[in-house]
């Protein structure tokens, strides 16, 4: 069992979601989290699964996504080469401990009550579940977190590699659909 | 430019993508589109039921390598293509299926007829459509007709909105079709070809795996050049029959669950797996961490994601299968002339298997006829040159097995969904994809039952099919299985379809000819008289032995080592065969 996280481009298009989704679902991939958003390219969406991969091969998932007439690109966000980041929203009792929490995590006070205090965090996975941790014995009252996203380091990006060759169909090149993954 | 509705739009559009039949059935939704259907050049053959339409363009474009198209209605015209859709899916058919929808604004209102076909039909179309804008139309089609028969060839469902179909728009259809995320690699790579080749010289015990994508890729012609100058011995999966000639003497017959005791035990014993359009499936690996134990494999395919699905390629070559052979029988030519390995004891093996293990069959004791005997003979009387489809189960995988495959092309089955009730509307699909051919439907009692209507359809439009009913008044497959590990308890597998229907009858009724034959002695002459008939279809009853069983056998889960000839008997190897 192994954790990966995807990232793919997709077509802005009715149902995308849905295919992804039936895919995953049908062939009993399970996805930890997934997060899907507007790109700088208006007509390209940009989604990040988090996978727990049992059993199948991050190829075969990949090879898979792949034949979706609606994915243009896939590439995987190893750690070590990516910036990873989640957002997350947590409600808890207003007291001293909880802001002494709040500010030793530089999260951020969203709102506050007599009763309750809202931190937003924004960090990778180890930072939020820190905080959680910390928070948990004195009492969250309602949680939710946005799903991870990743950005390659560096000056590449996957839409370089994918999407100069959009509209380009000539089934005399191999590579013209190029991504990390590739036919 | 001119002003058309969306539904001169799609019919344009369809003829613009060279459609000349499709098979459909009109309704509320869909009605718009059948007012300019009713002037088109396009033959628009009117179906009993939309299953059949399905079918029907699957048939057809098997046989024609085709686009097939159907038609349907919205809500149950729709849903009813679901099965055939997802039969063409799971054997790589190009199919595109046009259904009308509920209006725009009434989408998602639980409005009458209303059934989401695109949520529905996402799991086994390569692609599909909800169009609600007429001025999408032209483009939704030449997607719907270049992602259906590129690449691996598969489904795909454009569902149109009434309105849209009723709106004005203009025709106008695009010279070109170009998709961000939709390139199929058609073209082997280099090096993948040369390892092959590598990998072929170094073998000593290599089979050619043969499936259904060296069909569609009409690659039969080059399949044989790469067998006859390697000397490899070749096995053809129930989706390839045909692909490689029956009569070659390289031919060890079909692989798996069913096949024969020569095709099944090269493969377990091989060396190297030459795998060509085929995925590895479980009805011929049987369980799949004993399958070919020693084998190295090449997997040569369409589909990147058919590559170490089941099983670990050590060369996988991307392509289309006939660009991939034209590149590899060169370069093996050009390796095998600097080494040559010496096949021959490898081959003496396997062929002394085949001769000592065929295919055969027990004349039943009761003097009744055997169903593989009426399906040997109507192979041998009808030729081939014959198109066979057939339905599913027992009779056919003795369709399978005892008739002779000489041509691709011209054996169609539901292989991947195994759709019973596929036999009669492919057949005339078939028939109306090549009229000159002799279009025989092997089909049993259970499955004809399932899709028989069609025969009226083939009555009233002049498509002169010849159906044969393997009578067994069982399901005939399941009760096999109930005999061999259920103890014989047939809980609901009686038909008594040798009391009802009178099959003859029911023939007579659809409007087509109906035989019956009960003893073996009238099987040729029964066959022959339906073979005389060429200006109605034909439908003949053939009352046979009812506990017949298909052997070989591999019982589904076990592994392929474990093949029985008859029942609880497996073949006696020489120890050094094993």
């Amino acid at each position: 069992m192994a954790i990966h996280t995807l990232a793919v481009l997709v077509e802005n298009s009715p149902g995308v979601l849905a295919r992804v989704a039936s895919l995953f679902s049908r062939r009993g991939y399970n996805i930890d989290s997934l997060a899907v958003g507007p790109t700088e390219n208006p007509t390209v969406s940009r989604m990040t699964i988090v996978l727990n991969l049992e059993g199948h091969a991050l190829d075969q998932v990949s090879a898979q996504l792949f034949k979706l007439v609606n994915v243009i690109g896939i590439s995987e966000m190893k750690s070590s080469d990516s910036v990873q980041r989640e957002l997350l929203l947590v409600k808890v009792p207003a007291n001293p401990v909880t802001k002494g929490l709040a500010a030793k995590f530089d999260a951020v006070i969203t709102d506050e009550n007599d009763q309750s205090l809202s931190l937003e965090i924004v960090g990778d996975k180890d930072r939020i579940e820190q905080l959680l941790t910390a928070l948990k014995p004195h009492g969250i009252r309602e949680l939710v977190q946005s799903g991870l996203v990743a950005l390659e380091r560096g000056a590449s990006t996957l839409a370089d590699r994918t999407l100069t060759t959009m509209g380009t169909a000539n089934e005399s090149s191999p590579d013209n659909k190029t991504a990390d993954y590739q036919n | 430019m001119t002003k058309v509705t969306g539904a001169q739009s799609l019919v344009n559009s369809l003829e613009a993508a060279g459609v000349d039949v499709m098979f459909g059935i009109p309704g509320g939704a869909i009605l718009p589109a059948y007012d300019p259907i009713f002037d088109s050049k396009i033959r628009h053959i009117l179906v009993r039921h939309e299953q059949g339409a399905g079918h029907a363009a699957t048939g057809y474009a098997q046989v024609t390598g085709r686009v097939g198209v159907c038609i349907a209605t919205s809500g149950p015209g729709a849903t009813n293509l679901v099965t055939p859709l997802a039969d063409a899916q799971m054997d790589s058919v190009p199919v595109v299926a046009i259904t009308g929808q509920v209006p725009g604004p009434a989408i998602g209102t639980d409005a009458f007829q209303e059934a989401d076909i695109r949520g529905i039909t996402m799991p086994f179309t390569k692609h599909n459509y909800l169009i609600t804008d007429p001025d999408d139309i032209p483009r939704a089609i030449a997607e719907a007709f270049h992602i259906a028969s590129t690449g691996r060839p598969g489904t795909v469902l454009v569902d149109i909105a009434k309105d849209a179909l009723q709106r004005m728009t203009t025709f106008d259809y695009p010279k070109q079709v170009s998709l961000a995320g939709y390139n199929p690699v058609t073209q082997p790579k280099a090096q993948d070809i040369a390892d092959a080749a590598t990998l072929i010289s170094q073998s000593k015990k290599p089979v050619l795996y043969v499936g259904g994508g060296v069909i569609k890729a009409n690659a039969a012609k080059e399949l044989l050049i790469l067998a006859e100058i390697t000397g490899v011995p070749v096995v053809t999966t129930l989706m390839a029959r045909g692909a490689f000639p029956d009569s070659h003497p390289q031919h060890l017959g079909m692989p798996g669950m069913h096949g024969t005791v020569a095709a099944v035990t090269a493969l377990q014993k091989a060396d190297l797996l030459i795998t060509l359009g085929a995925r590895f499936d479980d009805r011929v690996t049987g369980k799949l961490s004993t399958f070919a134990p020693n084998a190295k494999v090449i997997h040569a395919d369409i589909d990147p994601a058919e590559i170490g699905k089941n099983r670990h390629a050590d060369v996988a070559i991307i392509g289309d299968l006939k660009n991939i052979l034209l590149k590899l029988n060169p370069a093996v030519k050009e390796v095998l002339s600097k080494v040559q390995p010496d096949l021959t004891p490898w081959q003496n093996e396997v062929y002394g298997w085949r001769s000592k293990y065929p295919l055969g069959y027990d004349k039943p004791a009761d003097g009744s006829v055997s169903p593989q005997y009426v399906i040997e003979r109507i192979g041998k009387i009808s030729g081939p040159k014959t198109i066979f489809t057939s339905g599913v189960g027992q009779h056919q995988m003795w369709a399978s097995q005892f008739i002779g495959y000489e041509n691709p092309r011209t054996w169609l089955n539901s292989g991947g969904l195994g759709t019973m009730g596929y036999a009669v509307p492919a057949a005339m699909g078939a028939k109306v994809g090549a009229p000159d051919a002799t279009v025989w439907a092997i089909d049993g009692d259970g499955c004809f039952q399932m899709t028989n209507q069609e025969l009226v359809t083939c009555a009233l439009n002049n498509i002169p099919i010849k159906v044969a009913i393997i009578n067994n008044e069982s399901l005939g497959m399941v009760r096999q299985w109930q005999t061999l590990f259920y103890n014989g308890r047939y809980s609901n597998t009686n038909l008594e379809s040798k009391r009802v229907p009178d099959f003859k009858m029911l023939a007579e009724a659809m409007g087509c000819v109906g035989l019956r034959c009960e003893r073996p002695e009238d099987v040729d002459k029964t066959i022959e008289a339906a073979m005389a008939i060429n200006d109605q279809p034909v439908v003949v009853d053939f009352s046979v032995h009812r506990d017949a069983m298909v052997w070989p056998m591999v019982a589904a889960g076990s592994s392929n080592d474990d093949i029985t000839t008859v029942r609880s008997m497996a073949p006696v190897w020489d120890s050094q065969e094993l």
